[in-house]
């Protein structure tokens, strides 16, 4: 049974509690994007959404994909191909590229709030266009005139797709001990290796496939210092086949119409992205979008196992309402919505999903702010934010995507662990999140290790001004008085977390590695009480319904969510003792 | 060839609806509208003729205020060329003949030479418009069609006529031609058509720029009085059976048999 829809309503609301049009669309080049038109845009997206990739989620999920060995050819679920020519002639693929290049030109912050319509739809399908964006922005930003011109275009457009071939067998997490070669030759190169783990890297969805390829050219110095960038088509130019080849699929426990493929480059022709051994700087660049992306996933199933969970919950019947009066005597047992508790595993989850899908907002924004602002001042703090953030949305979106598709489930009873109802499907769906592009304590390692000590802890200072700036705005606003109190004390908190996190990290790494995930979550905690005090502002001038609801699940979000914070400031500063003390042969 | 295609607002299908305190109508302030599905098959069909170059514009014909705006949008973003908005205070409380008179005069001024409606509108479910578009303009006419050709000045529908026969009519253009399901398959609007649609201007022709006297339309024109709106009786709730299954068998059986009369 498939109930999702769109939430394209709350969308809406946090597209103005985060003034989309004064931040987003009074950039001159998004002038034609105002938030009118955003919707207009947005609402064709959702509609095509549910009523396409929705009804092939579960299909795709059953039926999964085939690996053809005579040919090593990888042939789609029933419907993809029809679902992807759908989607690329709508023109969704392009949304926020560049119009000479096939494009729609629309601010990113656009496309990054349809993504989470996308996903929980089918998150299988959405990771063809998700990966073919990483590519896109990884040519626009570092590929040459020449290279623009000849591939941006058919994967702007959906003709090809395309895929990130980073991990080897041997090297995942880290990178520096990749071993696939490139070999100068001509005004291209020769590549020879083997990647895993490439999702799309081959299917049949799109005449042409394009690879963006870690690699290592002959004179490269050793470790991550000595990484390139290559483009290496499936089918070169001229139509003849290059040397690259699916060798199999993977059995996951999810996404299982995503195939996820070993690719096998034999002297293989590529094209140099960038400059020589400096390709995880490129890498970089368009790894803020991917993981923010990442985070979505997390925030959509988590939404579409709410909407599921709470259409089963508003039907289902057991046992009696704890308050006599409660009780409706003329029904066998009382709706599970009078029990505390199934009110408590729902709440939690539309309390973050909600405060999750701000934060996605906000972090979009600040992207586009980041790229398109005229004033370098602006772009700076844009990019402070984004940096910041960034692997907060992705870890924390995920961890707490996961728990609440669960938690969903816990609702739901035996009926949810069924494949009667789609959010079986959700939890093996959303698991990868946490691992992929980056596992999520790769995310703490970089927020404590690299987003904090830059550029002298420039990035939470411009952050905290953010928070400052709210809170004195808000002084004479009474209704908000009790979450400004409290987004107050934990913004104190966190600062007293990082000061001990950074003495205890400066003389000894371990420690900041011990700490670093639980602080990582009391990072996110404190964020979303920033983002529901965001949110609420605007509730206040909307009035009516809305406001009480966003008010009263703001009540819960601070009473009930926020002082999980209280345990991971604990756990943080711990130490690395509990850990490190331990005798491994004990383990 | 240009081809008009009538569009009307309804409720979405999957609304609730509730009638007004006054029993007046409908209470539309909670209720969300789309375009009538059937006009979405006039429309797409309309959009395949104007792709096969069959056509060489598509004009939207829409009778309503500036709520159903957006509606026309819609339409303009999937390819539409152009759209006229008819809107008078004079067409306030038209019947379906009323609404005839305003499009019957509104293709004839856009030169429209062929019509193509849904068979019906999901919100009153009359099903009366085309045809009397079609009498008003003294041009052939063929409803509730599945499959339509075009042949230079001559047309071939097929529509299925009840108890699983088929008819196919010829006929001449200019024509009226009402969509029934299973027509096409309605496209998605592209994101540049959205953004075209959005800057494109939607006239108005009030009753004076349509040459209609505004007696012959509207409440005044009317030949149907609205009495009263009410809600369907509540359905009787269920029976469970019980007992053992070869006599609950036998029962259900003599039920729906004599009860339900369904057997």
């Amino acid at each position: 049974m498939q109930l999702y829809k769109a939430p394209n309503a709350d969308i809406k609301f946090n597209l103005e509690a985060f003034d989309y049009e004064g931040q987003v669309a009074s950039i001159d080049e998004y002038a034609d994007f105002d938030l009118d038109m955003a919707m207009s845009l947005l609402d064709e997206h959702a509609r095509f959404c549910e009523n396409e990739l929705l009804p092939l989620n579960e299909s795709g999920d059953r039926k999964g994909i085939h690996f053809n060995p005579d040919d090593a050819s990888v042939t789609l679920p029933e419907g993809f191909k029809e679902a992807f020519n759908g989607y690329k002639e709508a023109g969704f693929l392009g949304l926020p590229f560049p119009p000479e290049h096939g494009g729609t030109g629309a601010p990113l912050t656009l496309a990054a709030v349809a993504s989470e319509v996308l996903i929980a739809t089918n998150k299988a399908f959405s990771m063809c266009p998700g990966l073919t964006s990483g590519l896109i922005e990884a040519l626009e930003a570092h590929g040459s005139d020449d290279l623009k011109g000849r591939y941006l275009e058919n994967l702007i457009t959906g003709k090809w797709s395309g895929t990130m071939c980073l991990t080897e067998p041997q090297c995942g997490t880290d990178l520096g001990m990749l071993t696939t070669k490139a070999i100068p030759e001509g005004d291209h190169y020769r590549l020879t290796g083997s990647k895993i783990w490439i999702t799309f890297g081959e299917h049949d969805l799109t005449e042409n496939i394009v690879h963006l390829v870690l690699a290592r050219l002959p004179d490269a110095p050793p470790g991550i210092k000595g990484i390139s960038v290559f483009i290496v088509p499936k089918v070169r130019e001229d139509g003849t086949a290059n040397g690259v080849s699916c060798g199999g699929l993977e059995h996951k426990m999810g996404i299982h119409a995503s195939p996820t493929c070993v690719i096998n480059l034999d002297n293989a022709v590529g094209y140099l992205v960038g400059v020589p051994h400096k390709g995880m700087r490129a890498m970089f660049t368009m790894m803020n979008n991917a993981r923010l992306n990442v985070g979505v996933e997390g925030l959509a199933l988590s939404d579409a196992a709410y909407q599921h969970a709470l259409a089963y919950a508003k039907d289902r019947r057991q046992s009696r309402s704890l308050d006599p009066a409660k009780r409706e005597l003329d029904h066998a047992a009382d709706n599970i919505l009078v029990h505390p508790d199934v009110r408590r595993m729902l709440l939690n989850v539309k309390s973050t999903n909600e405060a999750l899908r701000g934060l996605v907002t906000y972090i979009a924004i600040n992207i586009d702010r980041a790229h398109h602002c005229a004033d370098e001042a602006d772009r700076q703090k844009s990019d402070d934010i984004v940096a910041l953030l960034t692997p907060i949305i992705k870890s924390y979106a995920t961890e707490r995507g996961f728990e609440n598709v669960s938690e969903c489930m816990q609702v739901m009873g035996g009926a949810g662990y069924t494949q009667d109802w789609p959010v079986e499907q959700y939890l093996r769906d959303v698991r990868i999140a946490l691992i992929y592009e980056g596992t999520n304590h790769i995310q703490a390692l970089d927020l404590v290790g690299r987003k904090l000590p830059r550029h002298g802890g420039r990035l939470l200072q411009t952050f905290m001004g953010e928070v400052t700036t709210l809170i004195r705005g808000s002084k004479d606003t009474p209704e908000l008085a009790p979450f400004i109190s409290a987004l107050k004390e934990r913004s104190k908190q966190l600062q007293a977390a990082t000061m001990e996190l950074a003495g205890k990290g400066m003389s000894d790494q371990e420690e900041a590695g011990a700490a670093a995930s639980n602080y990582l979550n009391l990072f996110a905690l404190t964020t979303l009480a920033y983002i529901w005090c965001r949110q609420l502002t605007h509730a206040l001038s909307v009035g009516g319904a809305q406001q009480e609801a966003k008010f009263q699940t703001a009540r819960y979000f601070f009473d009930m969510v926020l002082p999980e914070a209280d345990l991971y400031a604990r756990l943080a500063s711990v130490g690395k003792a509990p850990m490190m003390d331990f005798n491994v042969d004990y383990l | 060839m240009i081809i008009g295609v009538c569009l009307k607002q309804v409720p979405a299908s999957d609304s609730r609806i509730k009638i007004d305190g006054s029993g007046a109508g409908v209470d539309a302030s909670d209720l969300k509208m789309e375009i009538n599905p059937y006009d979405e098959f006039a429309l797409e069909e309309a959009l395949k003729l104007k792709d096969a170059k069959v056509a060489k514009k598509v004009i939207v014909l829409t009778v309503g205020g500036s709520d159903s705006e957006q509606r026309i949008r819609d339409a303009l973003a999937r390819g539409a060329d152009d759209a006229v908005r008819l809107d008078d205070a004079a067409f306030a409380g038209s019947d379906s003949l009323g609404i005839a008179r305003i499009l019957a005069a509104a293709a004839q001024k856009e030169g429209v030479g062929l019509i193509l409606a849904g068979k019906q509108a999901i919100d009153d479910d009359n099903s009366q418009v085309p045809a009397m578009v079609a009498e008003l303009l003294g041009w052939p006419q063929v409803t509730v069609v599945d499959k339509l050709e075009l042949d230079g000045g001559s047309f071939k529908a097929w529509r299925q006529s009840g108890g699983g026969v088929r008819d196919v009519v010829t006929g001449s253009l200019p024509a009226v031609i009402s969509a029934d399901k299973g027509m096409n398959t309605p496209r998605y609007a592209k994101l540049r058509g959205i953004m075209m649609a959005k800057r494109k201007k939607i006239p108005v022709y009030d009753a004076a720029a349509l040459g209609l006297d505004p007696a012959s339309v509207g409440a005044a024109g009317a030949k149907v009085t609205q009495v009263n709106w009410s809600e369907p009786p509540a359905r009787p709730p269920g029976r469970i059976l019980s007992g053992e299954v070869p006599s609950m068998v036998k029962e259900l059986v003599t039920l729906l048999r004599d009860e339900a009369k369904v057997l």
